[in-house]
Parts: structure tokens; sequence; C-alpha cells
């Protein structure tokens, strides 16, 4: 997993409530048998004014002018601004990988529909929680300032805004660990091996039909 | 000490190790896997080397992709090519695994979350995940089930674990008697529109009340699977006789000695009376009333005998855009009533919804009429082959092929439309399906989520109808 420590950049307002993940990346999308090539179809069907197919060359497609990732004062974003309950509906990680294709590293929003939070975190994708009225003051500062920027340092968790004021945000301490020194899940939990063969012995023994 | 709730329990009883940063390991005793979230976990698995933790713990089969039309030439039948390589794929790494798998032509084979409670291979008690947010449904056997992301489904074949934090306690209780003609999927799509699509992010709901005891297990199944939609991953029913009734004889269900030594220990499986909920919300059965759905969210859903809210009498800016947009985006006026909307299509069908008691509760409505000649489709999909076969050895196939609507194969189909059963940009659908994010059943498709009875009705009348009216004629 691609590490996350410090990151700046610019920041894009997506300005709706209950993003769900059919629309972060639809499903037709989701046939594919790879993890990565998602980014060209994030968000399709708001990006594209056409029906997109997986395989299609993007480029040629008629883009959307009015959605927020195809104005040019957002070009090149990788901090997505976001509404509350962000990455509801289905469990697909196709959603955090769309958005790690297309070049986003983290999101911030008040809240977040728990699968797709914890997706994120297997992916680099960090998902900052930051109140409401604090969203609300970003948006208004994004609005305001074109190529507005902001960075982003896990280590010491906090969103630092322009004039260098300091946004503290709140997360938990293994997914920090992870993020921060790119661990792989699985290769943490197998140091625990024994710790699993001893829970199946005994459980072996007051449970015996899960293990017939 | 307070007691237990039923999630504590189940918690407690599959909690391998709790670390000091707050993450747990938590183990799981049944993974279920379908084509579309699993490819990529396979490849990992490949990649590194790692083989399965436990192989008699997987059971697999092919949903989202399969056709629901003659399949009898098996996956090479799969017209897109896209979506048959997936189904293959699927195939491909069962069988190098050796994973159990009931492929497009076993007469098992279904919607993943029809099929396991059908085999018994959801148990009171154990721990079920699969990669699918629906995975709630499981919850109705007092099981611990949640969806989860591919990362998970790779870490939980490689180790049988999932890394878990533990969620809080939520209790929806329903109380009192369910009027006529209100549905399971009524009472959990009211709930949704109490508490909200994110009401109960972070908590594990818990299901309770006299009005959730009278339901069956095939009702709180439809309960459980909308848990996701109201934003909690996992809705659970404490076990009772029925719950025992429905598992017993079910082929992966244990048998003699060890049956009685199962049902024992599942008779446990309730929230102590002493037990505290962080959060508790009280549902009057009364006020329960056939539910539709009029906008992009479940949570935007109203009586049936109710019009379409107005944004311009919302305070909250917010929930007015998402208001105003959900409308356009739905083709409706505000104060617009939801009887006065016009169907194209109907969908009866989705892990929601497609189990024979749906099936039963819709032939039911439709028997001796004829589907409406405004509506360009009707659509019936078991969720399961063995669905289909009881269904048929009852006659509903033919009561539904009667009525004009079509009797299909069995899969996830119309509900999000990864196979060919879509809608067509602005076409409005009277669906049993769970989710009417845009674009969610066709690009630029219009969802009305109902019950199997309410779309039943919408497709005779060819517009909404309370269905309390048809029932009382």
């Amino acid at each position: 997993m691609k590490k996350f420590t410090q990151h700046q950049g610019i920041v894009a307002p997506l300005d709706r409530a209950n993003v769900d993940t059919d629309m972060i990346i639809p499903k037709q999308f989701l046939k594919s048998i790879k993890r990565s090539g998602f980014g060209p179809n994030l968000f399709d069907e708001l990006r594209y004014l056409d029906e997109g197919q997986p395989d299609q060359d993007c480029s040629q497609r008629p883009l959307n002018p009015d959605f927020v990732l195809n104005k040019p004062r957002y070009e090149g974003c990788s901090i997505l601004l976001a509404r509350k309950n962000f990455g509801c509906g289905s469990s697909r990680e196709h959603a955090p990988w769309a958005l790690e294709d297309f070049g986003i590293r983290a999101i911030i929003a008040p809240s977040y529909a728990d699968i797709f939070f914890n997706n994120s975190f297997k992916n680099g994708l960090l998902p900052i929680i930051l109140e409401e009225a604090t969203v609300d003051a970003l948006f208004q500062a994004v609005e305001a300032n074109e190529g507005y920027q902001l960075t982003i340092d896990l280590e010491k968790q906090v969103v630092i805004q322009p004039d260098g004021t300091e946004l503290v945000f709140d997360i938990d301490a293994f997914r920090k660990h992870c993020l921060l020194n790119g661990l792989d899940d699985i290769g943490l939990t197998l140091e625990q091996a024994d710790a699993i063969r001893d829970y199946e012995a005994a459980r072996r023994q007051t449970a015996p039909w899960l293990f017939s | 000490m307070s007691g237990k709730t039923l999630y504590d329990k189940l918690w407690d009883d599959h909690l391998v190790k709790q670390n000091s940063d707050g993450s747990a390991l938590l183990y799981i005793d049944r993974h279920l896997l379908h084509e579309v979230t699993s490819p990529q976990a396979f490849e990992g698995l490949r990649l590194a080397g790692r083989k399965p933790w436990r192989i008699d713990t997987n059971l697999a089969t092919p949903d989202h992709n399969v056709q629901t039309t003659d399949r009898s030439g098996g996956v090479d039948s799969i017209v897109d090519p896209i979506s048959r390589i997936q189904v293959k794929t699927l195939d491909e790494n069962c069988d190098s695994f050796g994973i159990t798998e009931f492929k497009m032509n076993d007469a098992r084979q279904g919607i993943v979350h029809v099929v396991g409670p059908e085999q018994g291979a959801t148990l009171p008690g154990m721990t079920v995940v699969c990669g699918d947010s629906h995975t709630a449904t499981h919850g109705a056997f007092a099981a611990l089930a949640h969806g989860i992301g591919t990362s998970e489904v790779e870490h939980v074949l490689a180790t049988q674990c999932l890394i878990a934090k533990k969620m809080e306690n939520m209790l929806v209780r329903v109380s009192g008697q369910l009027g006529v003609g209100v549905t399971a999927k009524d009472v959990v799509l009211h709930i949704i529109g109490v508490i909200g699509t994110a009401g109960g992010t972070g908590y594990a709901i818990e299901f309770g009340g006299d009005a959730i005891g009278s339901i069956s297990m095939e009702g709180r199944m439809t309960i459980c699977n909308m848990a996701i939609e109201a934003g909690a991953r996992v809705g659970l029913v404490g076990v009772d006789d029925k719950t025992i009734a429905y598992v017993k004889d079910r082929p992966f269900a244990p048998k003699g000695p060890q049956w009685e030594q199962a049902v024992e220990a599942w008779k446990n499986l309730v929230s102590d009376d002493d037990a505290e909920f962080d959060h508790v919300v009280e549902i009057n059965a009364e006020d329960i009333l056939p539910q539709v759905t009029w906008g992009t969210s479940p949570e935007m859903v109203a009586p049936v005998t109710a019009c379409v809210p107005d944004p311009a009498q919302m305070s909250d800016p917010v929930k007015r855009e998402g208001t105003e947009r959900a409308l356009h985006y739905m083709g409706l006026k505000p104060n617009q009533k939801l009887t006065d909307i016009q169907l194209d299509r109907v969908f009866i069908g989705s892990c929601t919804n497609s189990r024979i008691e749906d099936l039963r509760e819709a032939a039911a409505v439709v028997k001796g009429k004829k589907v409406a000649s405004s509506l360009k489709q009707a659509l019936v999909v078991p969720g399961s082959g063995l669905v289909k076969q009881q269904a048929e050895a009852e006659g509903l196939d033919k009561i539904f092929m009667d009525a004009g609507m079509e009797w299909r194969e069995p899969g996830c189909s119309m509900c999000l439309a990864m196979n060919p059963d879509k809608l067509g940009a602005g076409e409005h659908c009277a669906s049993t399906s769970n989710r009417n994010f845009e674009g969610r059943q066709g690009f630029g498709g219009r969802t009305h989520l109902v019950s199997p009875a309410m779309a039943a009705a919408a497709a005779v009348v060819g517009r909404f109808v309370d269905i309390r009216d048809i029932l009382s004629a």
C-alpha cells in the first residue's frame, strides 16, 4: 500500500450530500477483474454527458462543463472536499480505486459511510473528518480563491490552510500507523497466526458444528 | 454491570485478540463470494503466494452479471464478453482453490444473500461477511454479518479474520401490530425515513419489539438487508422459535447431536433484558403505511397516500438542494401525488425481495389480472434456482405469465443492472430492490422502491396505488 505522510494539493469542492458509490463509479465498470484503470470513469455519470462503457476511450467523450472536476480551475486536484455521508451505498472498493487512480489522495468531509471509510484506508486514500461548520468554511474558501491548496500532515494530524492555521483531525491509531508506513494488513494479521489457531481450537470445543 | 446486547455477545464470541490501540482481530465463520468483488482478492492472494486459511468456510455463486433469460449454455451463454470473463474468473478461482461454488447452471445458484440462508450456510451466532453491502441480510439469523471491500475479501481468505473496531449499539423497537397490506419492506423503508440514510452510521442496529417478532424470517431478512440503507453495516434480530425452525434440516445446518447442542447455544442469542443500547429508536407499528420512495436516496420516502415534498418548504440548504436535485432527476414536481406517477417498468426481485414469500405476495395481487398496457415490462426474477423451482411447483410462474409478466432465471438483475436487465433514461420503475440512487437501475433510470405487493399492484394499474384499497376491495 502507498504510504501517506504529508500531502499538499489543489482542493476540488463536490457540493452535495450522500454521494453514493454508484455515483463514484457506476456498475458497468465493476466488471473489470483488475484493480487499476478506473480513474477515467470516476463520477462517470456526472462527468460526461453520454453513457459510458467499459474499455472506452474517454478522451473523445462529451464532458459536462458544469461538473466540478471538469472546471479548469480544479485541474490537477488531489484533495476532494465533500459533504456528509460521503461514499454511502455499495461496498465496492472500486470507489476508492477510482478516486486514487484519478489522483485523489485525501478527502475532507463531515462524515463518511462506514464501508467506504474503511476501504479508503486500505488504498492509501486518507478520509479526513472535520466538523460541518469547518467544512462549510472550507467550501467558501475554495470557491473564493482560485488555485486554493491545502496541506495535510498525517503525523501531526492537521490540515494546514494557506494562511498557516491548522485544523486538527482525529484518526484511529492503528489506521494512522498503517498509512504512515504503507503497511499490508494481511502481513500484520499473519503475525498473529498462533492466536488465530488458539481461537479455533477453543471454538471447536464450544461450537463444533462450525468446524464439521 | 448491565447485561450484553446481542451484538456484544456476537462480538465477544469472535474476538481473537483485542489490541491496545482499539483495533481487534475478529474471527470469520462464513465467507460468501460472488464474481464482482472477488477477482482482485484472488489475484492478490496469488501474487503474495498465500493460500486460503480455511477453504470450508467459503461459499461462492455468480449473481450480479448473469443474464436472467435462457442460460442453458452456461457461462459461455453470457453475451457481454466482459461480464463473461468476470463469471469465468470466479469459476476458475473457485476451481483452483477448491472453494464450493454453485455455478450458473446449478439449481442452487442465485443471489448470494438468498443462497446463504436457503442452504443453512448462514447460521445463528456466526460471523458472516461478503464483498457486498447487503450482507447485512444475514443478521436476521442473529449472525454478525456485514459487507466488506475487496481488500478485506483477500484478508479473510488469507487469515480467516478481519481487523475490526467495535460499533455502537442501536435498538430500533417496532411496537404494536402492523396494518393489513403493510409488509417488512414498508417497515424498513419507514425506519430509514425516520432515522435517515446516515442515521445508523457507526452502529449495529438490532430490530426488536413485538412487531418484528411477528414478522417471518424472510421478512426479517428484508429488514436487515436494508439496514445498510440507513447507514448501518449490521442489522440484527434475536433468535426465536422462527429462527430455529427456518434453519432446521437445511443442507449446511448441523445434524443429530450437534443440532441439539447448537440450538441450546443459539437460544442465548438475544439481548439481555438489562442490556444498554447507545441509542434507542421507538417506532409505532400502527404509524407505518405502505411506502414509496420519490427521490434518489432511500430516505426520500413517503406513504403512498402522500405527495412529493416541496423543497421550497425546507430550511436546511443542503437538504433543499438535495431535494431539488432529486426531483429534477426523477422528473417530478413538488406536491404531486405519488399515485399520479406513471410507471414504465416494474421489477420484482433482488436480495431484498426475491424469496418465495415475496413472490407469493406479488402473485396474490396479480392473480387473474393483467399488467397495465401502458407498461413496457414487468419482470419477476426469483432469488435462486430453488426459489424458482418452489414458485413453479406452486404455479406462481403461471400466474405471473398469465398476467403478462416475464418470469426469469435467478440473479441480481435490474437491482443494479450489471446484466442486460436495465431501465432506459427517464423511465420510472416500481422496484422491490433496495437502492434508488441515480443511474442505479440504468443510465438516467428513475427508481421507486416499494414492497412486492405494492409493485404487483402498480403493475396492474400502471401507477402506484394503495395496496390496502386493493386488499379491501
